[in-house]
């Protein structure tokens, strides 16, 4: 599972020799974030986003646990317990700040984290498991983040559980049944409410389940690093334990400047003051938007206005809204099949012209206007510029990356990690022994792009 | 689990266990066992599933009662009708004569004004108040509201255009705001649902 030349764990009391041998837990937290774990040495700070991400988890897991003992799940009184939570309960506004906020750093850092994964094509063999694991748990967030805005009941909470459980309303044939049976009636009410309460403390849990899944995926073949060339010897790699955990640590300063400045000074800036007025079934916003770590998912939804026709007959194929419901769910899927659409074996953004030019001209600014627009009024020229980044966004994935990565001719890779970090000079001395998947450098991805010796 | 069975029976007695053509008399076991817990298992999901939808509380069918002898042309209300938004628009002579003057079949949802009126009292048009895309309610039913490009009703939220109709003419809602059933029950008051 791990590197030859990793170290081993070794018990020195009697104690801990006690412990390793009934349930050797310190063992396998040694051996996971421990020293006993080598790690590529040349991680940049795009590294620190998993750590933080399950930082974040657990805030919004001991927030979120804390707000429900003073929450109460009904339509009548929900509004009013968190003003409660607010007014009355000790430290009640810091812990409900803590948890709002605590959602959209949440939100940052796996966008943040994913974003790292596109440029240095981590989700490329051997770690599409790890991706594909990441997708899950980032639509197990977005379903826990939903769930979660609706409980206060407020405007943007009715009209968001109204607007979002009408997508599967889109659906042929059992749309309309399914809605009635997501909510539990005709519109959002007790019923509604009272499951997504359920749901929203359990999806949590099933998240840090998904991602212990995905950490163990990842310890597999180990982190990739930026070079995007496999660790083949010792002198690529140092112990997790100091050196991560270190970093790791810095990077959670800084975090948490951020974070608490956010929760102290600008505690509403990211949220709508209509979710201060009480649920009014009877009266929509007039700008009726998700939170903004959804807005590019909107702003797809939204560019779908017309109906997909056969030219000239007038027979409708698929009407606008399920094409809306379908682009926006699709922009997510086609995360899944990302492994097998970018079949260049250069892994790092950094040795690839094409792709890089790409990236940077093309997908940052479509999802940079996709965030924007999803937070606009439903009009021109929004509605247009949309329909244009969201018909981007798609030729991205499915046309552009596959060509490129067949008519890429990529830069030369070092010939190590370490020769990558000292130069070359530095590597001939570098000890070769003990690698784990180095030797057949002809089967790895990148191998076939190593210089000849 | 052959193994384990054969290993578990006397030797000389596996001839009595297997038959012939391999069947032993211990699958009949695994079979019947493994049915039983599977559809057993199986059917506890339908309770697990029925129990989200609607309860019969909210099953109940309720009606809503509205007097509509206060509403001049060119007016509309905003009442309820099981717990959701209820327009009663009583239409002016021109909004009939641009609801009539559509060629029905470029429309979307196709449907003409008398379809969506009752016998009589064309100009007395009832519908829902939830846009058919997902489910906002829509302006212009009071005074001074947006009421889209075709004068009848515009959503807010992603842009659906209602015609004085109520029929969907522009944006991305698939259809027109639904006519409840109703029927007058005086000649002022009508009974909906
Ligand atoms: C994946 C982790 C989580 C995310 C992304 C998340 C997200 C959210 C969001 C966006 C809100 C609305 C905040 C507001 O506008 O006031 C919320 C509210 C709430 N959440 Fe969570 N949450 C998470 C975990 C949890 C957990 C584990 C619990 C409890 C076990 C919990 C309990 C609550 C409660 C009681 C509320 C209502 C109080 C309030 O609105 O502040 N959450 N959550
Ligand atoms: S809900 Fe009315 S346009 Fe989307």
């Amino acid at each position: 599972m791990s590197f030859a030349w990793a170290k081993q764990y070794e018990p020195k009391s009697a104690f801990t020799k006690w412990i390793d041998e009934k349930l050797p837990f310190p063992r396998l937290v040694y051996n996971a974030v421990g020293a006993g774990y080598p790690v590529p040495r040349n991680l940049n700070y795009m590294w620190n986003f998993g750590v933080l991400a399950g930082f974040c988890l657990m805030i919004q897991i001991i927030t979120g646990v804390v707000l429900a003992m003073h929450y109460a799940a009904n339509a009548t009184v929900a509004f009013g317990t968190v003003e409660h939570i607010m007014r009355n309960v000790n430290y009640g506004w810091m812990l409900r700040y803590a948890h709002a906020n605590g959602a959209s750093f949440f939100f940052i850092v796996i966008y943040l984290h994913i974003f790292r994964g596109f440029f240095y094509s981590s989700y490329k063999a051997p770690r599409e498991m790890i991706w594909l694991l990441g997708v899950v748990i980032f639509l197990l967030m977005m379903a826990t983040a939903f769930m979660g805005y609706v409980l206060p009941w407020g405007q943007m909470s009715f009209w968001g559980a109204q607007v979002i459980t009408g997508l599967f309303g889109a659906i042929p044939l059992v749309g309309e049944p399914l809605q009635i049976w997501l909510l539990g009636g005709f519109a959002p009410d007790n019923a509604a409410l009272n499951r997504f309460f359920s749901l929203h403390f359990l999806l949590p849990f099933v998240i840090a389940g998904v991602v212990i899944l995905h950490i163990w995926a990842l310890h597999i073949p180990g982190s990739s690093n930026p070079t995007g060339v496999e660790v083949k010897s010792e002198s690529d790699t140092v112990p997790f334990h100091p050196y991560y955990t270190s970093k790791d640590g810095f990077g959670l300063g800084v975090f948490l400047i951020l974070f608490t400045a956010m929760v102290f000074f600008l505690p509403n800036a990211l949220g709508h003051p209509d979710n201060y007025i009480e649920a009014n079934p009877l009266s929509t916003p007039a700008l009726i938007v998700p939170e903004w770590y959804f807005y590019p998912f909107y702003a797809i939804l939204r560019a779908f206005t017309g109906d997909l026709t056969i030219p000239f007959t007038g027979i409708v194929l698929i009407p606008a809204k399920l094409l809306g419901v379908i682009g926006m769910f699709g922009s997510i899927l086609v995360w899944f099949i990302l492994p097998w659409l970018d079949k260049s074996p250069v892994r790092s953004g950094h040795y690839r012209p094409l792709f890089r030019k790409f990236f940077w001209f093309g997908l940052v600014p479509t999802m940079a206007a996709l965030f924007y627009l999803g937070g606009t009024h439903a009009e021109e020229p929004y509605i247009m510029l949309s329909q244009f980044f969201t018909a981007y966004y798609f030729l991205h994935f499915l046309v552009i990356l596959p060509i490129i990565s067949q008519i890429e001719v990529p830069k030369p890779l070092p010939f190590s990690i370490t020769e990558g970090v000292l130069g070359k000079a530095a590597t001939t001395e570098a000890p070769r022994a003990g690698t784990v998947d180095g030797g057949d450098a002809g089967t790895l991805p990148d191998g076939s792009l190593q210089p000849a010796e | 689990m052959a193994d384990m069975s054969g290993a578990s029976t006397p030797a000389g007695a596996t001839d009595m266990l297997d038959g012939a053509d391999g069947v032993r008399r211990r699958d009949w076991i695994h079979i019947a066992a493994l049915s039983t817990a599977g559809v057993g298992g199986a059917s506890l999901l339908f309770p697990l599933v029925s129990q989200m939808a609607p309860s019969a509380d909210v099953l109940a069918q309720s009606t809503s009662e509205v007097d509509v002898s206060a509403i001049e042309p060119g007016q509309a209300i905003k009442t309820t009708f099981r717990k959701q938004p209820l327009f009663v628009r009583r239409l002016t002579p021109k909004e009939i004569e641009e609801a009539n003057a559509v060629d029905v079949g470029s429309l979307r949802d196709p449907q003409t004004l008398a379809e969506r009126t009752l016998v009589g009292s064309e100009n007395l048009l009832v519908t829902m108040g939830v846009c058919t895309h997902l489910g906002c309610v829509p302006l212009g039913a009071a005074a001074g509201e947006d009421r889209g490009d075709f004068g009848g009703y515009f959503c807010p939220c992603h842009g659906s255009h209602y015609d004085t109709a109520g029929r969907i003419r522009k944006g991305p809602a698939p259809k027109n705001l639904s006519v409840p059933e109703y029927a007058f029950k005086t000649d002022t008051v009508i009974r909906i649902g």
